[in-house]
């Protein structure tokens, strides 16, 4: 041992991966790639202090590490767990988690409301994805849903107090992106809510990432033009000359029309670089913008950029390790789900589209 | 007749004064500390065996032993005087009759512990302990024990009172730790812990008000003979607040070797049953702890007596034991309803969940409905199993521990009372005009041979 | 206007001195508390951002914190607030009974204030008091042992107080 170690050996659903000291559980995971990586919704690794809230990446510690092998008494939140060297993880391998998991996404769809059909996140929604995952058919939920005070943030950006499942990250954009803290969270327990003050900080140019790292549909772009679907607008890459932000973005098009801006996502959902307010809600012009190319959207593959230098692609195939259980495959949500039936054109809703105004004679069959 | 290391002198005449606390032999512990290496005072801590008075039992010389002394940082303690766990108002007496107790405790641990700045996070709602508090620590102060160069020793120290503004969640460590911040009572995620980067990122210590008086005796009787007193490891005395319907609700000073039985029925402590009532059921620890009947309470499962210490309440795990907690101690009798009482404490979880993290901020409420339903004789049996189940998928998967104390009551009035829950769903109509009442939950149990 | 007299910012200055330079926030609560006492019992969004401009925060800050703890009233109440213990230990000594009591004699339901802004009458969780069941909190007092007569009692000398 003449090196001192620079690295741990991690062992996520029985694939092993060296790892650097000091990485969670969670990037750990996402070294590996494929299913072993737990669902995060609050965690950001592009926010500080983010994470753990969510409790949706609670993974089993069966061991330890090689110095203490004792199991962890309880699932923790890989997001905010740092790994040993020797440690052993459960993640699609535990029953335990499983479980947990289903439960928390239970918790976390109790109160949101049913209008995945109107909502402009419908498709991009991680609530929604994971739903999908780990939700039973129907809610075992009969009490009257909360409900909040309507709040209007102006021009570009939309609340929808009641899909917030409150994560933070708004919170912690608004905070790291802006120099002045003007956004938080307001009251506690069941009736938390995010503020309204944002309003307050739109003068702030970075403000509109609030919407790229909302997971659900509680803060989304007013400016967004027809309400679209998203599965049917095309994404490209795209960028501008711009003085504030790096101006590359992806422009949701349909036809030669820019129907929507954002940030690039990552595989993990994530912001690559945040963008200006001036490109997200401003530049809806194909012309205003220099096209690359499709956006190639790949959720489930290794990667090897940003800080997850040290990938490491592990030699057993996933079959193998998984007990013969085949991966889970990236569901089609339209085979899944009526809400998100192709057929229904919600772009031919006038207006903003509520839960009124939705029904199936709208339908073009 | 018990031994009181706390109480002794509570009823004192003028006690809550200096000169009196002085000449009843006060402030000696601080003498006989200053004398010391912080280092040794640590450990007769350890050698006491104290364990945390404020719910969890920790011992006390172990976590102090845990503090990091980076070179150049301050390090903080802090006194958890949130006291908001239903059924627990001893930190209350000891600091409104006592209140030089809990200071000396404060001068000799602050010295052990190397903190300059010691704060009493206080309960808001407990005002007027503020200015008790604040008179005791101007007396020390005048009189030497407390401030710059305390008895010449070179150690300054000041400790003020920091008043919370209504969140049981302000008593969890960290949450504490947010609010002496100037901010909302969310826990934080752990690790690092408050030893290592607590108030202002400072390594912190943080006891409850009776295990930092507790500090007290020990300077002043040692260690070894502290751990003399109470059996295994319960050592010395606890404080524990009785209440709810028996004869004599108030705090009690117990060495832990007593009996429960003896507790609720001797004239020293409860009294009895009020109104020649029979007992129904406990919850011997605070609210959170799992409730019992009354034949699990007064034996274990395996028909030993069961004794008023950590160790005894515990045993048998959540399946037929509780815990000792933090000495809240409350009784029911056969009058009272089990749905109902759960859905108090359901409703208060619920309240007081600072809604951080998803199980808890969405999992309480939804146990207060369904036991609001229950209650009022609209319940099925599924919601049963529904309750079970949520409480089960909240415990354990929280930031702190306050799911865990949402659901441990809720779990064990299922696990013991299951029949009158049923009673309820049953019975819709009488359930709203009766009680299930006693039924046979003071049965002897049958010790299997 | 909110502003505090030229005492009570001597007071201030002495609550945030309990601090760390540079850790004034942490006289938020403390802060809060006696704006509160001071400017009508309750905290108006100006008398939030009064606190604020004092610690030299922003007033999110403040409104985070004001909007997280029970014991701030963000709407006027009425010139004696009966703040009424109903959980587990209260309500195994009849808490509910005296909150149908005082419900019934003043006339109101919980939550809510006479029509001539004399009384509010609220539930609140756990005061640590339960030992001395069924209890109320009035301004900073604790009123133990309630029964109908002692609420009756101090109904009669709120009134007399006028
Ligand atoms: C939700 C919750 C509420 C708590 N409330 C209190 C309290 O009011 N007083 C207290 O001393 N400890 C309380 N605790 C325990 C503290 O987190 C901490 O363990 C304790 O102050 C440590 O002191 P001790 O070791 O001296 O007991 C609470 C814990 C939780 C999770
Ligand atoms: S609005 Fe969106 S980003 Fe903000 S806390 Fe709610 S869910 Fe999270
Ligand atoms: S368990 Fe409850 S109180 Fe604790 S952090 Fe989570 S939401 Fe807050
Ligand atoms: S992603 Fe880890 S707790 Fe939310
Ligand atoms: S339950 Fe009412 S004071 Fe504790």
């Amino acid at each position: 041992m003449a090196e001192a170690v620079k690295t741990v050996k991690v062992t996520i659903d029985n694939i092993t991966v060296d790892v650097p000291v000091g990485t969670t559980i969670l990037q750990a995971a996402r070294m590996i790639g494929g299913d072993v990586v737990p669902p995060a919704m609050c965690y950001y690794s592009k926010l500080q202090g983010s994470g753990g809230k969510c409790r949706t990446c609670l993974v089993e510690v069966s061991k330890g590490s090689e110095a203490d092998p004792r199991p962890m008494p309880k699932l923790v939140a890989s997001c905010r767990t740092g790994v040993m060297d020797g440690m052993e993880v459960k993640n699609m391998t535990s029953p335990k988690v499983e479980d947990a998991r289903n439960g928390v996404v239970e918790f976390l769809l109790l109160n949101h409301p049913l209008d995945c059909p109107v909502c402009d996140q419908a498709g991009e929604c991680h609530l929604q994805d994971l739903g999908y995952q780990h939700g039973k058919q129907g809610t075992r939920y009969e009490f009257k849903r909360r409900t909040f005070e309507k709040h209007d943030l102006g021009p570009y950006i939309q609340l929808h107090m009641t899909r917030c499942i409150l994560c933070y990250r708004c919170v912690f954009t608004a905070d790291q992106l802006t120099d002045k803290r003007s956004h938080g969270i307001l009251s506690r327990g069941d009736h938390a809510e995010i503020a309204t003050y944002i309003e307050k900080s739109l003068d702030n140019n970075f403000i509109g990432n609030v919407i790229d790292v909302c997971p659900v549909g509680a803060l989304t772009d007013k400016t967004f033009r027809f309400k679209n679907r998203v599965w049917f607008t095309k994404p490209v890459n795209a960028h501008r000359e711009c003085k504030c932000c790096s101006g590359k973005v992806t422009l949701w098009q349909r036809g030669e029309e820019v129907l929507r801006v954002t940030a690039r996502k990552d595989q993990w959902g994530e912001v690559e670089e945040w963008i200006c307010n001036e490109c997200r809600f401003e530049k809806k012009k194909t012309t205003d913008w220099t096209i690359e190319g499709p956006t190639h959207v790949s959720r489930h593959s290794v990667i090897s950029q940003g800080h997850y230098e040290n990938t490491i692609k592990p030699k057993e195939t996933f079959t193998a390790v998984h007990g013969g259980r085949n991966p889970q495959l990236l569901m089609d949500i339209h085979s899944v789900s009526e809400v998100n039936d192709p057929s229904i054109d919600l772009s031919q809703i006038n207006g903003p589209a509520t839960s009124d105004v939705y029904n199936h004679s709208t339908k073009q069959a | 007749m018990a031994t009181k290391l706390l109480l002794a002198k509570a009823h004192v005449e003028g006690i809550r004064h200096f000169e009196v606390y002085r000449r009843e032999g006060g402030y000696a512990a601080v003498e006989k500390a200053l004398k010391m290496e912080p280092a040794a005072i640590v450990e007769e801590v350890k050698k006491s065996g104290l364990r945390g008075r404020g719910g969890a039992g920790f011992p006390a010389g172990m976590k102090w032993s845990f503090l990091a002394k980076p070179e150049g940082v301050p390090r903080y303690l802090v006194c958890n005087a949130d006291e908001s766990e239903p059924g627990t108002f001893k930190d209350r007496y000891l600091m409104e009759f006592l209140p030089h107790l809990l200071i000396e405790g404060l001068v000799v641990s602050s010295f052990a512990l190397g903190s300059n700045r010691t704060y009493i996070y206080i309960r808001g709602e407990y005002a007027w302990i503020v200015g008790i508090l604040e008179q005791a620590i101007a007396e020390a102060k005048q009189n030497g024990f407390l401030g710059k160069n305390i008895l010449g020793s070179g150690f300054d120290c000041e400790i003020y009172v920091q008043r919370g503004a209504g969140a049981y969640i302000c008593g969890e460590e960290t949450a504490l730790i947010e609010s002496l911040e100037g901010k909302r009572g969310n826990p934080r995620i752990k690790p690092p812990f408050p030893a290592i980067k607590g108030l202002w990122d400072c390594p912190t210590v943080v006891n409850n008000v009776e295990t930092l008086a507790a500090v007290v005796p020990i300077m002043n009787m040692g260690g070894e003979e502290y751990a003399k007193i109470g059996v295994g490891r319960s050592t010395g005395t606890k404080l524990i607040s009785a209440c709810g319907n028996i004869n004599k609700p108030g705090v009690y000073e117990i060495d832990m070797t007593i009996s429960v039985e003896e507790f609720i029925y001797s004239d020293e402590y409860c009294g009895g049953i009020a109104n020649g009532k029979k007992l129904k059921a406990c919850i011997p620890g605070g609210s959170s702890v799992p409730i019992l009947p009354a034949n699990l309470l007064l034996t274990t499962a395996k028909g030993e007596p069961r004794l008023m210490n950590y160790e005894s309440l515990a045993d048998g795990g959540f399946a037929t034991g509780s815990m000792l907690g933090s000495g809240g101690f409350i009784v029911l009798d056969e009058d009272q309803c089990i749905v109902k009482n759960t859905l108090t404490l359901a409703r208060f979880y619920r309240h007081e969940s600072c809604g951080q993290c998803s199980p808890c901020r969405e999992g309480t409420g939804w146990m207060e409905k369904i036991l609001g339903k229950i209650e009022s004789g609209k319940g099925a049996i599924s919601d049963i199993d529904l309750l079970w189940d949520i409480q089960r998928k909240i415990e354990g998967n929280t930031i702190c521990p306050l799911g865990d104390a949402a659901a441990w009551p809720v779990a064990a009035a299922i696990r013991h009372f299951r029949d009158e829950f049923e009673w309820h769903v049953n019975n819709p109509e009488l359930c709203q005009t009766q009680n299930f009442g006693l039924a046979h939950y003071a049965d002897p149990i049958h010790v299997p041979a | 206007m909110v502003k505090f007299s030229e005492d009570k910012l001597k007071e201030v200055q002495s609550m945030i001195d309990r601090y760390p330079e540079g850790k004034q926030k942490s006289a938020l609560i403390p802060l809060l508390h006696l704006a509160q006492e001071e400017f009508g019992g309750w905290l108006s969004a100006e008398t939030m951002d009064y606190v604020g401009s004092l610690l030299g925060i922003e007033p999110i800050e403040v409104y985070e914190v004001a909007t997280f703890y029970s014991m701030y009233n963000l709407q006027p109440v009425g010139k004696h607030v009966f703040e009424v213990c109903h959980t587990g230990p209260c309500m195994l000594k009849g808490s509910d009974d005296i909150i149908g009591y005082i419900k019934s004699t003043l006339g109101i339901k919980v939550g809510e204030t006479t029509a001539d802004g004399m009384f509010t009458l609220k539930t609140v969780e756990c005061l640590g008091a339960c030992g001395y069941a069924p209890m109320m909190q009035m301004g900073i007092d604790y009123r133990e042992h309630l029964t109908e007569t002692k609420v009756d009692e101090i109904i009669a000398a709120c009134r007399n107080k006028q």
